[in-house]
């Protein structure tokens, strides 16, 4: 394999990460607007300890996790009284904050950034991209997953059957930071540099974009719209803007033209008939 | 120095009170977060700087970026409103913010990245009271977003158009029964909107003389911020949030540092959605959309 498709790979894999961060909330209805603000907290988190405390990688890299879980716990509760609207504007106004916060903290590095000295290969990004996957398709097929679409669909109803909605709602929101968290420790000792700058709304703008072109009704939707995401542009081989111009008209298009996203439960059923079909 | 700062960030704040009204207006008589706004914010701008540097007169110059945003308003209807009806509540917002992302990214590969300096179109004069100084260009960019926002406020009440708009605010389909005719007012309303916001793209480059691609995301957000400080659908709450947030710009750059300014505005915005979601004029949510 070489090195560019090796990059290819390693970029990819950071994307689905990342767009799995988003569709846990999305699948329970919150647009998480703030999901780059929960990756600075991961890679600052491993980046110090392994830097400063002499961690190890992997030990560092989950409690970034863990601690990006923690931050987002810890806001769950009054950030999730809102809703619709108001949620998705302060999940955008937490991640702005978050990252401002880290821009001008001078134990790392304030603006000027911070290096990481201990290096991961690309085997371990993509172990943990597929590790997540894994993770999530496991997910999609407990009684959880149900329950996201429930409360999803109708709160109020879901709430009648007798399901904690508040629950679901932080473990939604939680487990998604902690995704994004550790996709932002592994962004870090990858890369072995890291600044807030990177970490910007529009990173998490785009990963929303992209989730949402997959679709979101399946737990394959946001794998589909990373890879689309990360690939399309390397084939039309355009220009770092035009790709992201490109992007915005597609997105565009698609969301006129078919809304529920590229993969809905539909398909999925279409493909398994003829499967089986092809079996028999 | 303190009654400074309060000017300078009052005359900051004008800037936001036009996005913020743009947003305002969206919300409440579509209820449709229109994540386009900073863009044709940002075509306002970044469109005059282009046709003032290869020598067009102001005056056409502004008419040209107006007539593109205006033209961006109408693209948003048609493949963002118009599609997204009935479909789930973020498609909207996403492919709005979709736009956001096109013209951003449009700008950037015909015109660059790079902040560039606006040419000064009004004469440099200052006004002095007392010890605080008063910017020309500022004064007259807050006087006529401030006069543009009053004039709006009286229209929406007083005419017969702006009696349709708030009707179909309260209820589209009964509006509609009632010979309202929504399939025209809806595309107006957006090319109003994205004219609105040009113009305060277009005021923000003679009064602070940069722009650069990015002044649509920088800018824009904060116009997001001020509408929701002020409370969804209220003008009056738009302005009032607007003039806040570039006070609050303002002084925390005075007493914090530059590098203060997002967690500040944003940490107020974030503390005001947890403690009073509704803003400070607004409503409690009765409809509640993405």
């Amino acid at each position: 394999m070489s090195g560019y498709h090796l990059g290819l790979l390693v970029l990819l894999s950071f994307n689905v990460i990342a767009a799995y961060a988003v569709y846990l909330p999305l699948a329970a209805g919150q647009l998480n607007l703030g999901i780059a603000g929960f990756m600075v907290v991961g890679a600052y988190a491993a980046s110090y300890l392994n830097n400063e405390m002499g961690w190890p990688v992997a030990g560092a890299i989950a409690c970034g996790g863990a601690l990006a879980a923690a931050v987002a716990l810890l806001v769950a509760i009054p950030i999730l009284r809102t809703h619709g609207i108001y949620l998705a504007l302060a999940t955008f106004a937490l991640g702005q904050v978050i990252a401002a916060i880290f821009l001008n903290l001078e134990v790392v590095g304030g603006a000027s950034g911070y290096p990481v000295t201990a290096h991961i290969g690309a085997v371990a990004v993509v172990g943990t991209a597929v590790g997540v996957i894994a993770f999530m398709a496991l997910l999609s097929t407990t009684r959880f997953a149900l329950y996201l679409t429930a409360v999803k669909s109708d709160p109020l109803v879901s709430d009648l059957m007798g399901i904690n909605i508040r629950f679901i709602k932080v473990a939604a929101f939680t487990l998604g930071a902690a995704v994004a968290g550790v996709g932002g420790g592994l962004y870090a000792h990858y890369f072995n540099y890291i600044e807030a700058q990177y970490f910007s709304v529009m990173l998490s703008v785009y990963t929303v974009l992209y989730v949402l072109l997959g679709g979101t009704q399946t737990v394959w939707g946001p794998l589909v719209g990373a890879v689309i995401f990360t690939l399309m542009p390397e084939l039309l081989r355009a220009s770092a803007q035009w790709r992201y111009a490109l992007f915005a008209i597609f997105i565009i298009l698609f969301m006129a033209a078919r809304p529920q996203g590229l993969i809905t439960a539909g398909v999925g059923g279409y493909l398994r008939k003829r499967f089986s079909r092809e079996a028999v | 120095m303190i009654a400074q700062q309060v000017i300078n960030g009052l005359m900051l704040g004008g800037i936001y009170v036009l996005i913020a009204v743009a947003f305002t207006l969206a919300i409440g008589v579509l209820n449709f977060l229109n994540f386009s706004i900073p863009g044709t914010f940002m075509i306002g701008g970044m469109l005059s700087w282009a046709m003032l540097k290869v020598g067009w007169h102001w005056t056409f110059a502004f008419s040209a970026a107006l007539l593109c945003a205006a033209f961006v308003g109408l693209l948003v209807y048609w493949l963002t409103y118009r599609p997204a009806k009935n479909s789930d509540p973020e498609v909207p917002l996403v492919s709005s913010l979709g736009f956001l992302v096109l013209v951003e990214n449009i700008a950037i590969i015909y015109l660059g990245s790079d902040q560039q300096s606006f040419p000064q179109v009004l004469a440099d004069f200052n006004m002095r009271i007392g010890p605080v100084v008063i910017g020309g260009a500022q004064l007259i960019s807050l006087v006529v977003s401030l006069g543009v926002v009053f004039g709006l406020s009286i229209f929406l009440k007083k005419s017969n158009a702006g009696r349709r708009i708030r009707a179909i605010a309260e209820n589209r389909d009964t509006a509609a029964l009632l010979g309202v005719n929504v399939g025209r007012l809806v595309p107006q309303l957006f090319v109003f909107n994205a004219l609105f916001t040009a113009l305060g793209g277009i005021l923000f480059a003679i009064s602070y003389l940069q722009v650069s691609p990015f002044m649509g995301e920088n800018l824009g957000f904060k116009g997001v911020s001020a509408m929701i400080i002020g409370g969804m659908g209220s003008i009056w709450g738009a302005i009032i949030g607007g003039l806040l947030i570039g006070l609050v710009e303002v002084l925390s750059i005075q007493s914090l540092g530059s590098d203060f300014v997002n967690i500040c505005v944003y940490g107020l915005l974030l503390v005001l959605l947890i403690v009073r979601p509704e803003g400070l004029l607004g409503k409690p949510a009765a409809r509640d959309k993405l």
